[in-house]
């Protein structure tokens, strides 16, 4: 085991700069107003930086700055772009320790799996996408002698994308990889929760772009996020969040009639029939590990495993295992490198959730384990910990149908296949679900008729590239995570050529 | 019998916000990361329709106009036996929500509605 020093303390790996500007044209511009604000830790509560408060003034700056780059960026072959984009990828895995303890020390995930996930995945999403543009290609259609249809994949142009608290360096990177590498110019805004970690990102990385094809502002949603997704001059606008914001960043975008894509969360269903306990064998213990996938990312996942539906014949031993799997679960200082659960991202997350646990009690799910809020003590008092909480109780109960987007599941048991199916499918959402069988035709039918859009089948919470990633119902519009986003990014030109001489004979 | 009721601090941030915003709204999300969380805008800037269900007017201590609390009726479905309190709390953004950047953010405590109080709405 090793604990990672604090970013700023001797023998850290990273180290934050006091302050951080807005990334715009390549370089630092302070914000227009002056006015930045305090970032702190979840992992402690402490203020370790301070960020730059963008406004309409400094998004208008960072469009004139990528309206300035786009057009000899959209120009560049794919080869070229493809080779920037290996270069990134190169670049952050030299530096993957460093990225690993920033992005914990802005969000407060634990270190192992930043290591071990969000930046080994953000590293080969760069690399996806390079290939994915090499390989691209247009199309051509004779659509009789003489008449052809030539098809071109253009960029957009300039883009907006907002960027969740979560996973704050993956997310930014699955919008930038095929943002980029369509050829397109970016204004990017992080989450004003965890805003400092993606200029750890830059600093590593920024000069491997042209100047102006990235820009960076930082701020809040109605300062600096709103201008960006209201202007007219964005051609597409892609935000990961909530269903309300989601909404507002399609009125704003019907105001300017340009394309959005929108991630929004969902409240995921991970099903276990009866055969999983057919034998008490390898498989067994990799689906008790699936129903444990809820603590993953301490729960603020938008796939997060949060309602478990077992069959009732294994039920009580089912439940009975997977409370003694959650309660091994080891909370601790997100930096400890054994560390499974770190610390929420910021205290009104943790207010929330604990705002949820009280109605959960309140509507009477029982408490199989945790439910209050987790006091790790020394320096990890003022922190943000929740314990990995297991509810048992009704789907129709507001803990079943809404997202706390914390270390929360709520359990609930049906009796044969079609009452599975019916509660899976009862939930406003379909981002996520899981399926676990040993039967292939129970899984595959299951499979398909719940409505979601990434269900796993004995597996969870796995996010390779070249798997497409997105929401059926209220969860959103579009995928990320596979070459069809490029579309996304992309306008298709059509040239249609007569190479006939000869008039139609209408005039 | 109201649906929908707001605490003394949450009274106090939004005589701030409607003195820096004019008329106000809220929309209560549902969702990922900020979502299950009431967002706060300038009235009439998040447009409902057919989709939302008006929950019911806050009367805000010294503000002239009352604040109006919606909800999409889907949503609507599965929260109609819980009454609300929109509270405020030390917090950090939550989408595009107006008093964000003022280090707070408001929050949904919730209570079962009683059955005389379900049967009188």
């Amino acid at each position: 085991m090793a604990t990672y020093a604090a970013p700023g303390a001797d023998g850290s790996v990273v180290r934050f700069a006091p302050r951080y500007d807005h990334y715009i044209g390549g370089e630092y511009v302070p914000p227009a107003t002056g006015q930045y604000f305090e970032n702190p830790t979840p992992v402690t509560g402490e203020v370790f930086t301070e960020i730059a408060r963008g406004t309409a003034a400094d998004v208008d700056r960072a469009l004139d700055a990528a309206h300035g780059a786009a057009p000899a960026w959209g120009r560049t072959s794919p080869a070229e772009r493809a080779v920037v984009l290996n270069k990134i990828a190169d670049r952050m895995e030299a530096n993957l320790e460093a990225l690993a303890v920033a992005e914990t020390w802005d969000n407060g995930k634990a270190v192992r799996e930043t290591l071990a996930a969000d930046l080994p995945l953000a590293v080969d999403h760069f690399r996806y996408f390079a290939g994915a543009i090499r390989a691209q290609e247009g199309g051509i259609s004779e659509i009789e002698e003489g008449l052809v249809a030539y098809h071109f994949h253009e960029p957009l142009g300039v883009v907006g994308q907002i960027i969740p608290w979560n996973f704050p360096i993956l997310m930014a990177v699955w919008k930038l990889a095929p943002a980029l590498a369509a050829g397109n110019a970016v204004v990017l805004k992080p989450a004003e929760q965890t805003p400092a970690s993606i200029h750890v990102l830059l600093d590593i990385i920024g000069d491997l772009l042209p100047p102006g094809v990235l820009n960076v502002v930082n701020g809040f949603g109605v300062e600096a996020g709103k201008p960006l997704a209201s202007s007219s001059r964005i051609r597409k606008i892609a935000f990961t969040g909530e269903t309300t914001t989601g909404r507002l960043i399609m009125q704003y975008a019907s105001e300017n009639i340009i394309p959005v894509t929108l991630e929004l969360g969902g409240k995921s269903p991970n099903i276990f029939f009866a055969d999983v306990a057919a034998a008490q064998d390898a498989f067994y213990d990799k689906a008790q590990e699936g129903f444990a996938m809820f603590a993953l990312n301490q729960g603020e996942v938008c796939t997060c495993p949060s309602r478990a539906l077992i069959q009732s014949s294994i039920y009580d031993q089912f439940l009975g295992d997977v409370v003694k799997r959650t309660e091994a679960i080891k909370q601790g200082h997100p930096l400890d490198t054994e560390t499974m659960i770190g610390a929420q991202a910021s205290n009104d997350q943790l207010e929330k959730i604990l705002s949820y646990i009280d109605i959960g009690k309140q509507e009477g799910a029982r408490v199989a384990t945790g439910g209050a809020r987790a006091d790790l003590g020394g320096d990890l008092a003022g922190g943000y910990y929740v314990q990995p909480t297991i509810f048992e109780g009704d789907n129709k109960m507001r803990i079943f149908q809404e997202e706390i987007f914390g270390p929360v599941v709520s359990v609930t048991r049906f009796d044969d296949y079609a009452d599975a199916v019916k509660i899976a499918n009862d939930t406003l959402y379909g981002l996520g679900a899981g399926v676990w069988s040993r039967d292939a035709n129970t899984a595959y039918r299951a499979g398909r008729e719940i409505q979601a859009g990434r269900v796993w089948v004995n597996n969870y919470h796995s996010y390779p590239a070249h798997a497409a990633f997105g929401g059926y119902k209220q969860s959103g519009i579009g995928r990320e995570n596979h070459k069809m986003m490029l579309d996304h990014y992309q306008q298709t030109k059509n040239l249609l050529v007569s190479y006939s001489d000869q008039a139609l004979g209408f005039f | 019998m109201d649906r929908v009721a707001m605490t003394e601090e949450a009274a106090v941030v939004l005589r701030r916000l409607r003195v820096a915003h004019g008329p106000l709204m809220f929309h209560q999300s549902g969702g990922c990361c900020d979502g299950s969380s009431p967002m706060c805008y300038p009235a009439g800037e998040f447009r409902t329709g057919a989709s939302d269900v008006l929950l019911g007017n806050l009367a805000v201590p010294g503000v002239e106009e009352e604040v109006p609390v919606w909800m999409s009726v889907s949503q609507f479905e599965y929260w109609r036996h819980t009454h609300l309190t929109i509270d405020v709390v030390p917090g950090r953004g939550g989408g595009f929500s107006l008093e964000a950047p003022e280090g707070v953010r408001f929050l949904i405590r919730s209570r079962l509605l009683t059955e005389e109080e379900l049967a009188a709405l």
